[in-house]
């Protein structure tokens, strides 16, 4: 079967593509989340060491790895976008940021809930932990700059350029916190013995799966909002409007 | 040499112009005509690359401007509604460096003379900021005496200026023809220049 | 290269015009250097440990304070349109921009700094070093801020979105400045920190100036 994709790169084509399939990553994803949360909870035993609290790894772990993927992705449409010229790649990236930076802050917060039990202490100057704030303030950061421009296509441009040289730094960043890090002997976070049970495994990537199709269906239902509003003065967007 | 072709441009969600073509040959000299807001500042900030067209082209001796960039740079002379002219320096330096960054250094002397004709003598070493509106755009129109720009783009290069200057930009404008140069400009001021075209942008 | 020494000496021409505008930025500096023992007390062993994140943090900031004006008075008055229309590389000049920029505001911060530094009771190796990462550090803080400058070019709420954006992507420069006076201090080696700061300036030397010239288009329109 030959799907012709550049059909799909033109909004308002790819409208009605997302509007299909919205329902079906929701679905998806609901069952999921709900299928992780019952082996988080009642399959998978507690941990040695941890008790029961580890338990939030559920959805840190999952949210944690997500904000990072999501900024990838939003840095490569970001480049798509001013190098193609396309307009659907520029509203994918402004789509993508806010859930983002949701995840990024639910990984900061379940973050912070783990390790008062833990440590004692709500925040702890963790490595990834850091890495993980300033993830958060990159993605503020986009949000805002997209914010404050009113020209759309400015707004596109340049927080799409201000998306790259954030991946750009993203590894320098990383890899300097963590150097900090060790150079202040800091508490790294370390399971008890080397192999996860099971059912921690099966929770956890249920949850991954769970939460990625959530932002599959959030962020192209931001983009159809994105694409009505930027289409509002054409004949296709008022008909689908009314 | 310069060629425009079905051009389309927007500000916002509003379409300024499109379906916009027209030619300018050595030695030939444009008006781009309309009413406030029909674009025609847009339309010069597209030929110099300010602007990215919604569609269409435009093409210097065949090649496509966007492509040539610093190379088309060298080929023309812009000059905005704003002067470019910096307060806190002096005609004589403000000219200068303005030709510096387009390309082309000045000795003293030739700034000066520049200066002179365009009837500043004696304020060439005045801070600009003490001057008046019409000197300052004097200032800024003295870059056309000391530049090898083939195309002038010109927007609104009568503002603030007295009828002795208007007088002394027909000359200049002339003389830059006879070199077998091009202008496009707008203005809100009858010129009066031989073999003038308008294009009305409506 | 003509094009670089031509807009380094104009801006520092500017800069010499304007000069109450580079002393608020040193002055700035001092300020916040000298308000830290004022909140935090005046335990010496306690300075002497803070003093290089100190002087880094609020070089940082004061770095922050001027970058709004590094293109902004340009945008104003029409020059930066006429510096995009330069027939030789824009990159080349938004360089000069930068290395002006950083002899203005970056340059008279890492003077002062042993000045300052000695009132956190720092020893003359210490401060050495300090200088050293300073002098290697505050170029990068005026080229990755030229980015963030470019971007907020013409913007409502302009200075703060700028210190939002730039910030964070500053946060290497800070660590490894500070390392390497921390590195000294406990008797181990300073190349490794110097050395990588080094490595940051030589690639923000090669990218952020065609960065900012892709800004400062995007930034045009």
């Amino acid at each position: 079967m030959a799907i012709n994709w550049f059909k799909y790169a033109a909004p308002t084509n790819f409208y009605g593509l997302a509007g299909k399939l919205i329902p079906w990553f929701a679905g998806f994803s609901l069952v999921l989340f709900a299928a992780g949360m019952y082996i988080g909870f009642f399959v998978a035993p507690a941990d040695a060491q941890q008790g029961e609290f580890y338990r939030i790894i559920f959805i840190h772990v999952p949210t944690s790895i997500l904000s990072m993927v999501l900024y990838m992705v939003m840095a490569g449409y970001a480049a798509l976008g001013l190098i193609f010229n396309t307009r659907l790649s520029a509203m994918m990236a402004s789509a993508i940021a806010p859930t983002g930076a949701l995840f990024a802050f639910i990984s900061l917060w379940t973050g912070a809930l783990w390790g008062k039990p833990m440590w004692g202490a709500w925040w702890v100057w963790d490595a990834r932990l850091t890495s993980e704030l300033i993830l958060l303030f990159l993605y503020l950061g986009f949000i805002s700059l997209h914010a404050s421009i009113d020209d759309p296509r400015r707004a596109d441009r340049a927080s799409a350029l201000l998306a790259i040289v954030g991946s750009v730094n993203v590894p320098i960043i990383y890899f300097s916190v963590k150097w900090w890090n060790t150079l202040h002997q800091g508490s790294t976070i370390k399971f008890s013995g080397t192999s996860m049970h099971v059912a921690m495994q099966q929770a956890m990537f249920t949850m991954l799966a769970a939460l990625w199709l959530y932002a599959l269906a959030v962020v192209l239902a931001r983009v159809r909002s994105i694409i009505l509003e930027r289409e509002r003065h054409t004949h296709w967007a008022q008909e689908v409007a009314a | 040499m310069l060629e425009v072709t079905k051009l389309a441009c927007s500000r916002g969600d509003h379409r300024l112009f499109s379906g916009l073509s027209f030619r300018l040959e050595p030695g030939q000299i444009l008006q781009v005509d309309g009413a406030n807001g029909s674009g025609k500042t847009s339309l010069l900030r597209a030929l110099c690359g300010f602007l990215m067209p919604d569609e269409g082209e435009i093409s210097w001796g065949g090649i496509s401007t966007a492509k040539m960039e610093e190379e088309f740079y060298a080929k023309i002379l812009y000059l905005g509604h704003l002067n470019a002219i910096k307060d806190d320096l002096n005609a004589l330096e403000n000219l200068r460096i303005a030709a510096g960054i387009s390309g082309c250094l000045l000795d003293e002397q030739q700034a000066v003379s520049a200066l002179q004709r365009m009837g500043l003598r004696g304020r060439e070493r005045l801070p600009t900021k003490v001057l008046s509106q019409g000197q300052r755009r004097r200032v800024a129109l003295a870059r056309l005496l000391v530049n090898q720009a083939k195309l002038w783009i010109l927007d609104e290069p009568l503002t603030a200026l007295d009828v002795g200057a208007v007088h002394l930009i027909e000359t200049l404008l002339m003389e830059h023809l006879a070199r077998q140069g091009m202008v496009i400009f707008t203005t809100h001021q009858p010129l009066q220049v031989p073999g003038l075209r308008t294009l009305s942008l409506s | 290269m003509k094009l670089l020494v031509l807009v380094i000496r104009r801006d520092l021409m500017l800069a010499m015009r304007r000069r109450a505008d580079v002393l608020t930025t040193l002055f700035f500096f001092v300020m916040v250097v000298s308000l830290f023992p004022l909140g935090v007390g005046p335990e010496m062993d306690m300075l002497r440990k803070m003093a290089a994140g100190v002087l880094w943090v609020a070089a940082l900031l004061s770095s922050m304070l001027s970058l709004g004006r590094l293109f902004a008075t340009d945008y104003l008055d029409g020059t930066l349109e006429q510096m995009l229309l330069a027939p030789q590389s824009l990159s080349m000049l938004v360089l000069g921009k930068m290395i002006a920029h950083w002899m203005v505001s970056g340059l008279p911060l890492v003077l002062m700094a042993p000045v300052l530094g000695l009132q956190f009771d720092m020893s003359v190796q210490a401060l050495g070093i300090l200088i050293v990462g300073l002098l290697l550090g505050t170029p990068i803080l005026s080229m990755i801020g030229a980015i963030g400058a470019a971007l907020t070019l013409g913007l409502r709420g302009g200075g703060v979105l700028l210190s939002l954006l730039v910030l964070p992507l500053c946060i290497p420069v800070l660590i490894f400045g500070t390392g390497a006076v921390e590195a000294i201090a406990n008797g181990q080696s300073v190349a490794s920190h110097l050395s990588l700061l080094g490595a940051v300036l030589v690639l923000a030397l090669v990218f952020t100036p065609w960065v900012t010239a892709q800004a400062l288009r995007i930034s045009m329109e």
